[in-house]
């Protein structure tokens, strides 16, 4: 990939990136950097991903080349003149803006191959970059993008905490070692909670995604990074989207993702100060209707778009773990769109039954209204029943009331008596829930079978819903046949773990007292 | 101010020592390790009635002719022991005593790192600068 990018780069024009970078003030020196630095990058090559405790600070232009390096050893010397001079350029820039080390000058966003084809551009192009230095650190809008999605998959509410446990087993997934890892977390968690808000999370996420790509770690968080201004920076993507389609038309290809991406920041800046409405309340929001905008923006907007994402796929799928090849931002969007949400569970499943699929028990609670109050817990069978199915005879009497009041009444009592005898079972309040929501939309369904049998046959002149109660009846009745099975399945494996956990008890109990004279206190 | 720093795990093993680089930075891991045992005493002469009031600040440990080592330890048995040397007669108790919250507070910091395994080395950059400003601080 590398190789790739780096013909492309070298042959290609520096047209392209005009505000990427830094400035670049000697060749000559740079040269002599560069030749120095060659043996280093070999070494570093092997091992893209470096200790953060290795690499000393006086050294941090030294690795900014490794990954970038890693296909340039082959065009090194064609193109020396060309490729080392960005990156020397910006060592003493780099130095010179000190915190911001890490690898501003070196580091492109890495979504872009035309990052690299800044490299060859910044020689000839005097920076004409935006506020801050450091573009490597700089989050763009797909990424900006991509990381909220990854943040909502983990938690749904934008305005909210990753626990710890949560961030390390997804920030695992990137096969970063852990020392890194924790060097990463440490920047990047600002205020040492041990949870990540949203802008802490992209400032992590978007380390890592450098690190990935080769870019030493910086000693410090640069500003780019820093929760205040992501926060800001970010306000609402739709303005951004807004920004980016103007753009677009103006240039070409995916070249100019680089330059409309700063731009927008720019830009984005001045939105900010117009917009201050919350940020991460919003994120999510905006997120959404950055889609939406984008796909509205469409064409122009997805030439580019498409492009990014596969040059950067190109670039970091290939050198780097597959595994994590969420740097592509379409996978990316992808994953983060794809684990659906599981079907509803119960809390108070017993935890060996999970191994029985309830969703077979739930699913013929929801279009079988009052299957869901068969199933009411052992413990508590007629109250809660009948409480439930007072309730939902009342919802269904109301409507039933216009049209059979008589047989409304009888069906309430002989719901009642279905419900003294429960199957037994858990998570009945889902099924209340449900059943009274199912209730209330089709009052005409009964309860027991025999008795919603016997009100369906008692309604058969209900106007025309007859027949469609009949179904429903039906269907009602097969429903709660198969959840009955269900559950009196559930209650035998349910009896059993009761008389083992006796048997627990009792044995406890014994050690207790064999214990107790023991103990001298 | 500090010659040696150290933070010793609940089991008694160091998960962090760092001294002045000296001829004898061996000397400083000893007198670390001999100051264990004085650490542990003054928790066991608390008693164990007194684990919520006992300070967590232990106070000078021992004194020895160049050198002076004091003591800190956490709820969770984590002790930190500093050695100071003694010329520096400057060096007052409140000022050990905030010497040993900083620890405190970055190593809680390190703790809250979910990377981090409570057990492991610590290998924080931050708590490795925050440590090195106290021992550049004395010289």
């Amino acid at each position: 990939m590398m190789s790739k990018s780096d013909g492309d780069i070298c042959f290609g024009n520096p047209t392209e990136l005009h505000g990427t970078k830094a400035q670049i003030p000697n060749v000559a020196t740079e040269k002599n950097t560069f030749t120095r630095l060659d043996d280093e990058d070999k070494q570093e090559a092997q091992s893209p991903t470096m200790s953060p405790l290795a690499s000393p600070p006086s050294s941090p232009p030294h690795y900014q080349r490794v990954p970038l390096i890693h296909g340039y050893s082959k065009l090194r010397s064609s193109t020396e003149q060309m490729h080392p001079a960005p990156y020397e350029a910006r060592q003493p820039l780099v130095q010179s803006e000190g915190p911001s080390s890490g690898g501003p000058g070196a580091k492109a966003p890495r979504h872009q191959a035309s990052l690299i084809r800044s490299f060859s551009v910044e020689r000839e192009a005097q920076d004409s970059n935006s506020n801050y230095p450091d573009e490597p650190w700089r989050i763009t809008e797909e990424q900006r993008e991509y990381y909220v999605n990854q943040f909502r998959s983990l938690q749904p509410d934008p305005s909210s905490f990753i626990s710890g446990s949560v961030a390390k087993n997804f920030f695992t997934k990137s096969k970063l070692s852990i020392p890194e890892l924790s060097y990463i977390w440490e920047l990047s968690d600002a205020d040492c909670d041990g949870a990540l808000t949203l802008p802490e999370f992209c400032a992590a996420f978007h380390l890592i995604v450098a690190r990935k790509n080769g870019y030493p770690l910086p000693e410090s968080l640069p500003p780019t990074l820093q929760p205040d201004y992501l926060q800001a920076a970010f306000p609402k993507p739709k303005w951004e989207c807004a920004l980016f389609d103007s753009y677009s038309e103006s240039m070409p290809a995916s070249q100019q993702a680089r330059d409309s991406n700063r731009m927008e920041k720019a830009t984005i800046k001045d939105a900010a100060a117009d917009f201050p409405a919350p940020t991460q309340a919003t994120t999510g929001d905006d997120s959404q209707a950055l889609k939406s905008t984008a796909d509205e923006a469409l064409p122009k907007d997805m030439s580019k778009d498409p492009a990014i994402p596969k040059d950067s796929s190109s670039l970091k799928a290939r050198p780097r773990s597959r595994s994590y090849s969420s740097t592509s931002i379409e996978e990316a969007m992808k994953r983060g769109e794809d684990p659906p949400t599981p079907p509803p569970r119960p809390q108070k499943t017993h935890s060996r039954a999970s191994s029985l699929d309830l969703n077979k028990v739930f699913q013929p609670s929801v279009p079988a209204t009052k299957s869901g109050l068969l199933p009411p817990p052992p413990a508590l069978p007629p109250r809660p029943c009948a409480s439930q199915s007072e309730q939902a005879l009342d919802a269904e009497s109301h409507p039933q009331l216009s049209r059979a009041p008589s047989q409304a009444a009888e069906s309430s009592p002989t719901k009642k008596d279905t419900h003294a005898q429960p199957p037994l079972k858990p998570i009945r309040r889902k099924f209340r829930t449900e059943n009274q929501a199912t209730e209330n939309q089709e009052p005409s369904a009964t309860v027991g079978g025999p008795s919603s049998a016997a009100t369906a046959k008692a309604h058969p002149t209900v106007q025309k819903q007859s027949s469609k109660q009949k179904k429903a009846i039906q269907t009602a009745i097969r429903k709660n046949k198969e959840a009955n099975a269900v559950l009196a399945r559930l209650n035998s494996e349910l009896q059993q773990q009761l008389k083992e956990v006796h048997q627990e008890r009792i044995a406890l109990e014994n050690q207790l007292e064999q214990l107790r004279p023991v103990t001298v206190l | 101010m500090a010659v040696c720093v150290a933070v010793i795990a609940k089991e008694n093993y160091p998960l962090y020592i760092r001294s002045v680089p000296t001829e004898s930075e061996l000397k400083f891991h000893y007198m670390v390790h001999t100051s264990l045992d004085v650490v542990d005493e003054k928790i066991s002469a608390m008693g164990k009635a007194l684990v919520d009031q006992r300070e967590l600040y232990l106070g000078l440990l021992y004194p020895t002719e160049d050198y002076k080592v004091y003591g800190y330890v956490t709820n969770s048995k984590v002790k930190f022991v500093m050695v100071v040397d003694s010329s520096n007669t400057a060096l007052r108790d409140n000022e050990i005593r905030s010497m040993f919250r900083k620890l405190h507070n970055s190593y809680t910091d390190v703790m809250c790192n979910p990377f981090y395994n409570p057990g492991d080395r610590i290998q924080s950059r931050a708590f490795d600068s925050m440590v090195t400003t106290m021992m550049i601080q004395v010289c």
